[in-house]
């Protein structure tokens, strides 16, 4: 036996799977395998469990779960009847109650869109039209005035749809902007060359709220007699330059890593730049920059929060001013935050693993080759 | 080349004319819209009868600033109040950034760690951090200073003179003179002069291979200009005690809540991003490099500090420089939750003066500014961390 754990211990002969005992104490090395390692162990359990317990008791032992804001006001624990009375008006905003049912519809069209387009057995040109399709739609439920539906106004349109049309319309016509200005700066051409850094370093140094402010306060300015430009749109012109200049630089990465012999090879077969680009570069250059191209989307979802700031009903906003009414005031200030991080948390999270996915995917394909 | 078939219209073929056409085409346009819009802006701008220019810089602003680090009064022009925000600015970014460095290293290297616990509790920190917007965060934070703690006259205090309430934290603190910003140049000045006598010392000895002692000169150089400073300007020492009134605490050095949220806000929030910055940094120093170092006997502390984040710097440097770089215009959220920083001070100016667009173009020319100048400092130091091929 003695000689046996001798060799064991020179390394001579180690079996790979330790037994009865072993596997007990090699399963546990992680976590106490020396002194220090035990106690940083023992300073997680007990955060594990104090966090654990912590957000139990808020969320299900000390929580009111019925009456109204007096009920809450004597609690210590999450308001449960303060979600449920505001939760339509977290999502919807100051969208006329009868009629939630088509934002809502909106938003779920949106998502079903998103998440067939995210499917890379769907990647193909007919993507467009349904993307085509589902804006259509989408902008009939929002704005009515047609086949019957009453005509609710941009004023009045808030909450969780709002965010989504300005992070989604932002970032496909940001992204747009972000090829042409990619595109610009890696051209040859000295003047369009300078025109593009000159755009995209201006708006890559300055705050997201200056070019809000920007939008809000000096484009009014810009405009000719009679042209006034609605709150939300402004808004909306200044994601997209701002999401366009951050695009470009990525997508100016991905124009930098396709080999010189792909731009050699289409000039010999005769292609001109355009078409050049269009076949053979940046359908190379965008796959490249899928992955980070999502990572700059969660970004750009949570930057949408700070229309807040010039005063547009976000989801952020309208939750922030259901805890502001009156009745609630003081109450359930915690609740409406957690309720709003969750469900950024949960876009973010998810559009997180989906790029996570997306990476292994490309990285396989380049390992195996071409197979179509 | 040039037949004699050729029209002048052929020469939309050649590359070379094209090109010149198509920049001067580019050129025209850019310039052509400028002017368009310069002219509506100025024709629209005389119709309301707002005057253009800087003049207004130099008329009092007549608001109040609740944090200042400068003398300010409500009396003071629209120019210092401008510099306050700036200030203001400058002051909660420094500290947000070393808050974030700090905090990314730590989490960073415990998500490595071997215990699956603490990388797990680092992960979900990451995770927490990353998926929720900041705006909401610094909202959170500032209702949660505002909620959790006393009103102002029920101040806890923690301390001997030190205050705690949802009027921020208060100190007592030195009442600020000339002779005290003379010392504190001359403790900046003995801080660079060690850096220059340490890395004189340093090419000393790669040069003449003798190996000195440096640290007394090193201290020498750190700590007499200090001393030099306080025998030349003797500031006095009189400390501003706070002292709690009926309704409120005057005097000594104010923390404000909105700083507080800001501050924690941006710090956690950089944080995160820093300790993913930082984890693929280690990543990508190779195995090869650590077992080097443990063949040749070094400890893991050794390792690490030597061999290890040497290369990992080269890796980590430059996201970490835009990670510097959206902190410190991040920071200016802080118009949200009413920390008088350049945007809200700005803001401000601009409802009360009118003048939108000089408002404007000051703090997107200061952010500009510091942008460059920020990404400037790293880029030398990325320069000099950086691999040098042969």
């Amino acid at each position: 036996m003695s000689e046996l754990t001798n060799t064991a211990m020179l390394g001579v002969e180690r079996s790979d799977r330790p037994q009865g005992r072993r596997l007990w104490l090699a399963g546990l090395k992680p976590f106490i395998g020396s002194p220090l390692n035990a106690i940083i162990t023992f300073a997680c359990l007990w955060l594990i469990y104090r966090l654990t317990t912590g957000a139990w008791g808020w969320l299900v032992t000390r929580a009111v779960t019925e009456g109204g804001p007096q009920a809450c006001k004597v609690g210590n624990g999450a308001c449960w009847p303060f979600l449920a009375a505001k939760l339509r008006f977290m999502i919807f905003g100051f969208y006329p109650y009868e009629e939630h049912w088509r934002p809502a519809l909106a938003v779920l069209l949106f998502l079903a869109a998103m998440i067939v387009s995210m499917i890379p057995r769907f990647w193909s040109r007919r993507l467009l039209w349904l993307w085509l399709a589902v804006v259509l739609v989408c902008g009939v439920l929002m704005y009515g005035g047609v086949l019957g539906l009453p005509l609710v106004t941009t004023t009045n349109w808030g909450g969780l749809p709002l965010s989504f049309m300005l992070s989604s319309v932002g970032l496909a016509f940001g992204f747009v902007l972000g090829v042409l200005l990619a595109l610009a700066r890696s051209s040859k051409l000295p003047a369009i060359q300078v025109i593009a850094v000159i755009i995209i370093e201006t708006v890559r140094g300055v705050p997201l709220v200056s070019i809000l402010f920007m939008a809000s306060v000096m484009l009014p300015l810009f405009m000719p007699d009679g042209v006034t430009i609605d709150k939300l749109l402004r808004a909306q012109v200044a994601i997209i330059i701002f999401a366009g200049a951050y695009i470009a630089e990525t997508v100016r990465g991905g124009l930098q890593a396709v080999p010189k012999g792909q731009h050699e090879a289409a000039a010999s077969l005769g292609l001109g730049y355009w078409l050049s680009m269009r076949k053979i570069v940046l359908p190379q250059a965008l796959k490249i920059v899928i992955p980070p191209l999502v990572n700059i989307f969660i970004g750009f979802f949570q930057d949408t929060t700070l229309v807040t700031i010039i005063g547009l009903l976000d989801f952020l906003d309208t939750v922030r001013s259901a805890m502001r009414d009156p009745s609630w005031q003081g109450i359930a200030v915690m609740e409406g935050y957690v309720f709003a991080a969750l469900v950024y948390a949960v876009f973010s999270y998810g559009m997180g693993s989906y790029s996570r996915f997306i990476e292994r995917r490309l990285r396989t394909d380049h390992s195996h080759g071409r197979s179509h | 080349m040039a037949s004699p078939a050729s029209s002048p219209l052929r020469l939309i073929y050649d590359v070379r004319v094209r090109a010149v056409l198509y920049q001067v085409v580019a050129v025209v346009l850019v310039v052509g819209i400028g002017l368009y819009l310069f002219g509506t802006v100025s024709r629209k701008l005389a119709e309301q009868n707002i005057a253009t220019g800087f003049a207004y810089l130099s008329r009092p602003a007549g608001f109040v600033i609740s944090q200042s680090f400068i003398s300010y009064e409500s009396s003071d022009t629209y120019g210092r109040a401008i510099l306050v925000g700036l200030l203001n600015t400058v002051w909660v970014s420094v500290f947000a950034v070393i808050l974030s460095t700090v905090l990314g290293l730590i989490v960073g290297i415990a998500r490595l760690s071997r215990n699956p616990l603490l990388s797990f509790l680092a992960l979900i920190y990451v995770e927490a951090l990353r998926n929720v917007p900041l705006l909401l965060y610094l909202f959170l934070w500032y209702a949660l200073i505002v909620a959790v703690f006393p009103p102002v006259r029920e101040a806890w205090q923690i301390l001997p003179d030190v205050f705690l309430s949802n009027g921020g934290l208060i100190v007592p603190s030195l009442r600020w003179s000339a002779a005290h910003t003379g010392v504190l140049a001359s403790v900046v000045v003995g801080i660079v002069l060690a850096f220059v006598v340490a890395s004189i010392m340093r090419s000393h000895r790669v040069v003449s291979g003798h190996a000195r002692a440096a640290w007394p000169f090193v201290l020498l150089a750190l700590f007499a200009p200090p001393l030099i400073g306080l025998l030349l300007f003797q500031p006095d020492l009189v400390v501003n005690w706070p002292e709690k009134g009926r309704f409120r605490i005057t005097g000594g050095l104010q923390v404000t809540p909105e700083f507080t949220a800001l501050l924690v806000g941006l710090g956690l929030s950089a944080s995160a991003g820093i300790a993913e910055i930082v984890r693929a940094g280690i990543l990508a120093v190779g195995r090869g490099q650590w077992e080097a170092a443990r063949a040749v006997g070094l400890h893991d502390r050794q390792t690490m500090r030597l061999v290890v984040l040497p290369q990992a710097l080269r890796v980590i440097v430059p996201p970490l420089t835009s990670s510097y770089l959206s902190t410190f215009k991040n920071s200016s959220l802080a118009i949200a939750i009413g920390y008088p920083d350049l945007v809200m001070v700005s803001n401000t100016t601009m409802n009360q003066t009118g003048q939108a667009i000089e408002g404007i173009a000051i703090f997107m020319l200061v952010y500009l500014g510091l942008s460059i100048t920020i990404s400037l400092l790293m880029n030398w130091y990325n320069a000099r961390v950086a691999l040098v091929e042969r």
